[in-house]
């Protein structure tokens, strides 16, 4: 067996997501290969060399492939599928985006989302916002799987992997990259944060938000999510929201403000160690997924937590 | 411009999942089903097309059993101009679908494909994907904004960490996100009106198409509940549990 992983990287170095993807890969077993598909990526694939288990480096460095456009990228993958049992990507808007793409093509099946290997042809999904765990049996020769991050542990440094410099494909020329706009941000990476501090609805406004969660942030170094409820009113821009169609995020802690719990949003944040809810409704749903759960206002308590810290 | 849009028939999304007792799949048993919320986005999205004077025909189209004709008259009564039904009583898997629509859009030969990202029952996230790779086409997905001119789509997309804006040369297949727009309401006379509009059936047969399942479900169970924990009076025992007991902070 030999399995593809796509690596997720910003050209420089490469992306936390990248790291556990690499130990669902051990799981299935066999040799691990990662390809890093990008323009002036040396950085990413050197980073990518020294993961423990990876045995081999693709690198494909074209100016097409600079803003990562699932059309040129998914051929470049299908290209290099010949002699890998499995295609593996992390389940981030990227390989979200990329993957399916990829299995039409192969016409294969893709397995969305998996949080546990069985053996190298069957994998635990949730479905129905994670209400349901299912366990699929793939029939077809190559398995495509996006891999859910929270589920599998970071890979760890110490590897010497071969980097081999691959053609790269055409360019498909079909769609462009106009721009990104990225959030600025110094806080920690919201999947891959220790402490996450969440707010709702609750808080009522944008200015609320941040007026009242950021100094709580910042003394636990945590980076910031929402509810939907909170993006929908405009608290934050959509990549802070945690939920089934969000961010799945598992940190050790969860502070949920002024978040009654919809099942979409426990979807996205039930795997995490420990919770906290701050509400001032006692029947909330969110107090019962909370390990401490404190009722009463939070414009009173947030503040009086923060200088508690 | 005509636009073809792909809604699927799931539970929903307010009815609690459960588990059937042999581990077999979810009990849909007298079970309240509805249009997936992000096709109800996608629907919109190309009634708004319609009545800005781009596309001048909309066209839904579900895969599955009969009882997906409801939610083509939900379409219908959205605003969508006519319907098709793919009818199938088999399981049909992203891969399938993807398959059927492309079978259709050759047949219809849309300029745009605008369905939801996801279905919120297998969560699979790959139909639109999917589809685009097997018609050749670019693709949008997760977008919260859809500008159409001169041929062209400019489509804003909800990434990790931000957003990011693409631009397609037509035909296209889009997939929505959250805040594309807010979907309508259909009116009573509307409703009224749909049961009037054309909805023809069609077999996956007479398309051509193989809806095998290449995956096989083992079994479906709950996953591990999560205990409730405990109510704490103030500040200060939060903040001591936290420290003492779950040692999640210094």
């Amino acid at each position: 067996m030999s399995i593809l992983v796509i690596a997720e990287h910003d050209n420089a170095g490469l992306k936390a997501a990248t790291l556990n993807t690499v130990t669902a890969a051990a799981k299935i077993g066999g040799e691990i290969h990662l390809l890093v598909a990008g323009s002036g990526c040396a950085g990413a694939a050197q980073a990518a060399a020294q993961l423990a288990g990876v045995t081999k480096v693709l690198v494909a460095d074209a100016p097409h492939y600079a803003g990562q456009i699932a059309e040129n990228e998914a051929a470049l993958i299908v290209a290099n599928a010949p002699g890998h049992t499995h295609i593996l990507a992390p389940a981030t808007s990227h390989g979200k985006n990329t993957l399916p793409r990829v299995a039409a093509l192969l016409d294969v099946a893709q397995i969305s989302e998996i949080v546990a290997v069985e053996s190298p042809d069957t994998f635990v999904r949730p479905i129905y916002a994670g209400n349901a765990l299912a366990t699929v049996k793939s029939a077809d020769a190559v398995k495509v799987i996006t891999v859910r991050t929270t589920a599998f542990d970071a890979a760890g440094q110490g590897g010497s992997a071969a980097i081999e410099n691959i053609a790269a494909g055409p360019d498909l020329g079909l769609s462009k990259l106009v721009g990104r706009e990225m959030t600025k941000s110094t806080r920690p990476e919201l999947g891959a944060a220790k402490v996450i501090v969440s707010g709702g609805r609750g808080l009522a406004s944008g200015e609320n938000y941040h007026t009242l969660l950021e100094p709580l942030a910042d003394k636990l170094n945590a980076a910031l999510g929402a509810s939907r409820a909170a993006v929908d009113a405009g608290f934050v821009p959509n990549d802070y929201q945690v939920g089934q169609t969000g961010k799945i995020v598992a940190p050790q802690l969860y502070i949920a403000i002024g978040i009654s719990g919809a099942i979409q949003h426990l979807a996205g944040m039930k795997d995490s160690k420990v919770i906290v809810a701050i509400n001032k409704d006692p029947e909330a749903p969110i107090f019962q997924v909370a390990d401490y759960g404190l009722v009463g206002d939070l414009f009173q308590i947030v503040p009086e937590l923060t200088a508690a810290l | 411009m005509k636009v073809l849009v792909p809604v699927k028939r799931v539970i929903d999304y307010n009815v609690k999942v459960r588990v059937k007792a042999d581990g077999s799949g979810i009990d849909l048993a007298n079970v309240k089903m509805a249009m997936n919320p992000f096709d109800e986005i996608a629907v919109e999205e190309a009634i708004r097309l319609r009545e800005a004077g781009i596309a001048t025909e909309v066209v839904a189209v579900s895969c599955g059993t009969t009882a997906c004709q409801e939610t083509l008259r939900t379409a219908m009564a959205l605003g969508a101009d006519r319907a098709v039904l793919i009818e199938s009583d088999a399981e049909l898997q992203p891969l399938a679908v993807a398959k059927l629509l492309k079978a259709l859009a050759d047949k219809e030969t849309p300029q745009l494909v605008i369905l939801g990202k996801q279905a919120i029952d297998d969560d699979s996230n790959q139909t639109g994907q999917m589809l685009a790779a097997l018609l050749g086409w670019p693709q949008a997905t997760f977008a919260s904004k859809v500008v159409i001119a001169a041929g062209r789509a400019t489509v804003t997309r909800e990434i990790d960490g931000g957003l990011e804006t693409l631009d397609l040369p037509l035909p296209a297949v889009i997939t929505t996100d959250l805040r594309l727009n807010e979907p309508r309401y259909a009116t009573l006379p509307n409703i009224m009106k749909a049961k009037k509009k054309p909805l023809d059936v069609v077999k996956p047969v007479d398309l051509g198409v193989d809806v095998t399942p290449r995956l096989a479900t083992l079994k479906v169970v709950e996953p591990p509940r999560r205990q409730a924990g405990v109510k704490v009076a103030d500040v200060a025992e939060l903040v001591s549990k936290l420290k003492n007991e779950a040692k999640v902070i210094a």
